[in-house]
């Protein structure tokens, strides 16, 4: 990939670059938000968050519209009966599991979504879990994980999810061969690609965790090698590795060189030769280097902020500035792993801004100071951005959209070119 | 623990988070963890408001706990008051800062800062948005109004003066309401003296005795704190909540009261196009229409009366997730002959309609999922609401132009009185057909075959029979049940199998589905 980055390639990288952290407001959501995607990812799962009426409330208003359908999540909201201790919570969550199993039968897997609530007060939903497991096995299973705003940050609540997942997974057989598991939700079109990909490089068999259904999860053991397709789970990793699983160090999957060096990563694994490695791929990269190509004329030397909001910053500022050449104001993130982090940081710019955690208020201050032409930040920002006269791509649609692997770099690309296009059209 | 898909009202946090962000230069410190910032997208997304709003959170995670949360608070509150300089500050606990119990409130007083701090006691447990933005609007008033300040009595030929009380942020068309009222009321001759909490500062605050009355426009944010104004200024205020025309008269009449004017030549100059367009003999097939009414009390109050008095609808059922004004809809629901629900259970609402069949849902936006799940028409008349009952352009729902627009709403989704006839007349259309939805809406191409609109209605109604006893249909029966139109099919079917297990008939035929239907009419 050199020889189309020319300028970069002498770069160093951001791998020992320093990192302003800070700490004061935050502006992100809780892990409970990870529920909206991750429930239509597991057809056959639920999601019943223990919490508050805040809980509730949260879901459904970044649901948004979504909640016309018959979702499957819902709250079981504690009320001054649980916490005065007049009402046992345990036979209150008993009972509101079996009323929400018998209105939907159809459910395999149940998650017991802790909260801010539920964890101050130290309702122990794990035993809830294995007690409920065993009552309502074989037909569900009961698992629990944390989602709060306490512990997890957007995110990382689909990595405590999955987290919570990996010690169920089936063990491999004893002397399976070497098996490629692809981690982190991805859209269902994604993931397909991916396969059809493997499958021409050889590498096989290949798994999904999460996997569509819950009766299809992957098996797991010492020859099991995962390739991480989402920069946010830390947890789920050293689960997997604590069940013998070696991860692949790599990029992540954003872009045309994310996307090459990601799949490079398992072709060293399972030794795909070069030539059968660049006839598999060069179709698919050849055309998205094409179709990126032309978004860079959008996009090129154009400044960006992005506010920290889902761990996707750092790979996105990577392929941004790498294969869009735009110039990076400060790359915000709510967490750092320096390890998983570690292929995509030597990748940056030399001397990129990065900070970890939030003040947002000074981060605002930062922002102003700096007149991006792009900030990338939540909902509760945006539209008071845009009103300021900054031009802001909404982060959470990032995390919505199919964004990973070749046929979608462009696409990616082009969702933060239409935020300037759109103000250039209605200035004019 | 309760089971909740949704949850008609938000914590009270929320309700203090709307009257911080509908007033001026007030600063709300909350204590709450990580991820509670979720609401400021209410104000950014939803009501489309250019700023941010002005809430500081303290945003603790777990880490914090081990720590000093208190510390954590008190500087959050510094910092905000040294970088927004408020006239005034709320402060605060969500949820789980109350089980943390740092008290804000005695937590700031120690920071003696140099402006008013509002210390809310919101129960997160027990009570709601509404609750909490009433409460939080009462401390304010009772905080920040000048009592020395005494509105001295009027001389002859000076112009009456009012507050408007109410209107806040998040506020379901409260924008284009205090417009409309705002404009009566000038056009009544009575001087505005304070909105509040919209738009209103601290400053202003301090002039609400400076008032001859309140104009109170929702009693559910704005009643209590009336009523302390009525204790310490004698200012008395307004009753009527101005939506409908018949209403709008009648707030007309009672402004006139307060205010001392004649209210002849408003009342004579009203543009008031909804009376009329309901006398109008196109809207004859309304008649009688089955309506099933669910949101605020305020609302739904409203509703109920325009849907039988202004419409000429059936009230069949009505209901609030208010408890605090269980008896005023208690009361209304008396008027129709009907039993109010008080829940705030989905699932109960849910159950309700599907019992009812009502033709017509006017509810808020949950009862659209409950509505687009059955098949009947809706309208959204009450919070909680989307981003698109936050339009763009002028919607009031109070006075005669918010009549008007509660005319022109209502009926939208009902079937044209033409294609209903049509319908009525000739089946078996590979278009228009008894299954089809309304053609004026775009939904004539589901294919005739597909049932799928009517099953939960029919599976919700055979679930719902209590009697032991079940009748049968027989095929002709059914056959014949399928010619009744779609909207009214539901009711004709419940009817019939009442009837037929009232007189013991085990199997339904032609003949008693029109027994049925001669013994109770339509």
């Amino acid at each position: 990939m050199s020889a189309v980055f020319p300028i970069q390639s002498v770069s160093k990288g951001c791998a020992d670059a320093p990192v302003l952290k800070e700490r004061g407001q935050r502006e992100v959501f809780c892990g409970l938000t990870g529920i909206i995607w991750l429930h239509r990812k597991i057809q056959d799962a639920f999601f019943l968050v223990v919490g508050s009426r805040t809980c509730a409330h949260l879901i459904q208003s970044a649901a948004g519209v979504m909640i016309f359908a018959e979702p499957r999540f819902a709250t079981a909201i504690i009320d001054e009966r649980d916490l005065a201790g007049l009402a046992d919570c345990n036979e209150e969550l008993d009972r509101v599991v079996t009323r929400l199993i018998e209105r939907r039968p159809e459910i395999k897997l149940l998650f017991l979504v802790g909260s801010c609530p539920s964890e101050v007060i130290k309702l122990d939903l794990s035993r809830a879990a294995s007690r409920l497991s065993s009552r309502f096995s074989p037909d569900v299973r009961v698992l629990n994980y944390s989602g709060s705003g306490i512990e997890t940050t957007f995110t990382q609540g689909e990595d405590a999810c999955l987290a919570s997942l990996v010690p169920v997974l089936p063990p491999a057989a004893a002397h399976a061969p070497a098996a490629l598991m692809v981690v982190g939700a991805l859209a269902d079109v994604v993931e397909d690609q991916f396969a059809r990909l493997f499958k021409q490089l050889g590498i096989g068999p290949v798994q999904f965790f999460p996997p569509r259904q819950a009766n299809e999860m992957p098996t797991v053991g010492p020859n099991t090698v995962f390739l991480l397709a989402q920069p946010f789970l830390a947890d789920t990793a050293v689960a997997l590795e604590a069940r013998g699983a070696t991860r692949l160090p790599a990029p992540f999957p954003l872009g045309v060189e994310g996307t090459t060096a990601w799949l490079q990563a398992a072709a060293s694994a399972f030794g795909v030769d070069a030539a059968t490695f660049e006839g598999a791929i060069a179709p698919a990269r050849d055309r998205a280097t094409t179709a990126v190509a032309r978004q860079r004329t959008q996009l090129a030397g154009k400044s960006i902020f992005f506010f920290p909001d889902s761990q996707l910053e750092i790979p996105l500022a990577r392929f941004l500035s790498r294969e869009l050449g735009m110039l990076l104001a400060e790359v915000g993130t709510p967490y750092l792993h320096r390890q998983h982090m570690a292929e995509e940081l030597a990748l940056l710019p030399e001397n990129t801004f990065l900070s970890e955690g939030q003040h947002v208020e000074n981060q605002l201050d930062r922002c102003r100071a700096a007149q991006p032409d792009i900030v990338v930040c939540g909902l509760g920002l945006a539209n008071p951005l845009e009103a300021e006269g900054l031009t802001t791509k909404w982060a959470i649609e990032l995390v919505f959209t199919p964004i990973q692997g070749f046929e979608q770099a462009a696409d990616l690309a082009e969702l933060f070119s239409r935020p300037l296009v759109r103000r250039l059209r209605l200035a004019a | 623990m309760q089971l909740t898909l949704w949850t008609y009202e938000g914590p009270p946090h929320v309700g203090a988070m709307r009257i911080a962000t509908a007033m001026k230069d007030v600063h709300y410190v909350l204590h709450a963890p990580q991820g509670d910032t979720y609401a400021d997208l209410l104000f950014t997304m939803i009501e489309r408001n250019a700023k941010r709003p002005p809430v500081t959170y303290t945003t603790f995670q777990a880490r914090d706990l081990g720590g000093d949360t208190a510390e954590l608070f008190k500087n959050a509150a510094r910092e905000a008051y040294a970088r927004f300089k408020p006239q005034a500050m709320m402060v605060g606990s969500s949820c789980t800062a109350e089980l943390i119990q740092d008290d804000p409130g005695g937590l700031c007083k120690a920071l003696d800062l140099p402006v008013p701090v509002v210390a809310l006691e919101l129960p997160s447990y027990q009570r709601k948005e509404n609750w909490g933005a009433s409460e939080t609007f009462y401390q304010m008033v009772r905080n920040l109004a000048d009592t020395s300040v005494k509105r001295a009595p009027r001389e002859a030929g000076q112009r009456a003066r009012c507050n408007i009380l109410g209107p806040a942020a998040l506020g379901f068309r409260h924008r284009d309401d205090l417009r409309e009222i705002t404009g009566l009321l000038r056009e009544m001759g009575v001087d505005i003296n304070v909105t509040a909490p919209l738009g209103a500062s601290p400053a202003d605050m301090a002039r609400l005795g400076d008032a001859d009355f309140n104009v109170v426009l929702y009693p559910e944010i704005a009643n209590v704190a009336a009523g302390w104004l009525k204790r310490t200024f004698g200012q008395p205020s307004t009753r009527t909540v101005p939506i409908g025309s018949g209403a709008t008269r009648d707030f007309i009449n009672e402004v006139a009261e307060l205010a001392g004017v004649d209210p002849i030549h408003v009342l004579a100059n009203a543009d008031a196009r909804a009376p009329w367009y309901a006398k109008s003999v196109d809207s004859t097939y309304l008649t009688s229409k089955r309506v099933f009414v669910f949101g605020d009390a305020t609302h739904v109050v409203a509703a109920a009366r325009i849907a039988a008095q202004e419409m000429g609808f059936t009230v069949v059922g009505l209901g609030t997730y208010s408890r605090e004004f269980a008896r005023e809809v208690r009361e209304a629901a008396a008027l129709y002959g009907v039993d109010a629900l008080i829940s705030d259970d989905y699932l109960e609402v849910e159950a309700r309609i599907a019992e009812l069949q009502p033709e017509l849902v006017l509810g808020s936006q949950m009862e659209r999922h409950i509505a687009k799940r059955l098949g009947v028409p809706c309208a959204v008349i009450s919070a909680p609401v989307h981003v698109q009952d936050f339009p763009a352009r002028y919607s009031p729902q109070m006075g005669f132009e918010g009549a008007n627009v509660l005319f022109d709403t209502w009926v939208h989704p009902l079937m044209m009185g033409l294609e209903e006839h049509l319908i009525g007349m000739f089946r078996g259309d590979a278009e228009f057909h008894e299954d089809a939805a309304p053609s004026h809406l775009g939904g004539s191409v589901t294919p005739k075959t597909v049932v799928a609109p009517v099953a939960p209605v029919e599976q919700a109604a055979a679930n719902e029979t209590l009697t032991p006893q079940e009748a049968t249909w027989g095929l002709d029966a059914e056959k014949e049940l399928r010619k009744i139109p779609f909207f009214v099919r539901g009711k004709a079917k419940r009817n019939t199998e009442r009837f037929a297990i009232d007189r013991g008939v085990s199997l339904i035929t032609v003949e008693t589905l029109y027994d049925a239907k001669a013994h109770y009419g339509r």
